[in-house]
């Protein structure tokens, strides 16, 4: 899915350089603990949190993510902005919940690559 | 490949606006040895996890990195308050830190288990009131 795809499904604002529009990501993720996001994302993904701090793109940038939603129409300040586009990785702001931005992701096709380990118990 | 290099970077404690620089900078040397992104992922993550910790708990530290042909090695060392059980520490979900961090989206106790996730090995070393010694090791090659 490419950020032009992810942003019309969000209704979304692109807040960096929009000639990453073609960009893709393979998966996504959400969480709003850093910790979680080094822990169990995967790379070529996208982030969808409600953080908005510098620490969200040095994440991103650690983790190998390649784009960043933010819920609830929360904006991150300028600083946020720059350190993202010296990055290179884009950053939209939606109005949807987290729930409803996933769920309409989902329902277009985005699904989480995460490692995950289901063990079904009786 | 070539060399072995090493080097050195400064964290201040509490410096949240250059959280993650240090990390970034190493993350940068690697790329540019071409070394693999899956390891560079991997050292980027364990050492992001650690420069952190410093900044959160310390109030100054340094990582130390050397890169050889076969591996990568860092080591933090900080003047921070110690760790009083590394034990627990290590348990998934075990935390100290103060709201303002878990504001942030850290302190939600998954940092050493993801640094040793992340790694091939770690060792920490800590002193409470003194500080702490976190080394930890990736492999370039397998088997080495």
């Amino acid at each position: 899915m490419n950020l032009s795809e992810i942003r019309n499904i969000l209704n979304a604002i692109v807040l960096t350089d929009e000639d990453a529009l073609q960009k893709t990501v393979a998966c996504a993720y959400c969480a709003d603990l850093m910790s979680d996001v080094l822990s169990f994302s995967v790379t070529n993904s996208l982030l969808i949190t409600g953080l908005t701090n510098t620490q969200v793109i040095r994440t991103a940038e650690m983790a190998a993510i390649e784009m960043i939603v933010f819920i609830q129409n929360k904006r991150p300040d300028i600083q946020t902005i720059k350190l993202a586009e010296e990055k290179h990785i884009p950053l939209l702001v939606t109005a949807f919940s987290m729930f409803d931005a996933c769920g309409r992701l989902y329902e277009k096709g985005l699904r989480s690559l995460a490692r995950v380990n289901v063990v079904h118990r009786a | 490949m070539g060399n072995a290099e090493e080097g050195i970077f400064f964290l201040t404690g509490k410096d949240f606006t250059n959280a993650g620089a240090a990390s970034s900078s190493l993350k940068g040397i690697l790329e540019r040895r071409g070394v693999p992104q899956d390891i560079i992922r991997r050292t980027a993550i364990a050492a992001f996890e650690a420069e952190m910790n410093v900044i959160i708990y310390a109030v100054a530290g340094m990582m130390k990195y050397r890169i050889t042909d076969t591996e990568i090695s860092v080591t933090l060392q900080d003047m921070g308050q110690g760790i009083p059980s590394i034990e627990l520490a290590m348990t998934e979900g075990y935390s100290t830190a103060p709201d303002y961090i878990r504001e942030m989206g850290f302190g939600s106790g998954m940092g050493l288990p993801n640094i040793k996730k992340s790694t091939d090995s770690l060792v920490v070393n800590s002193v409470v009131g003194e500080g702490t010694t976190l080394e930890f090791m990736i492999r370039l090659k397998a088997g080495e």
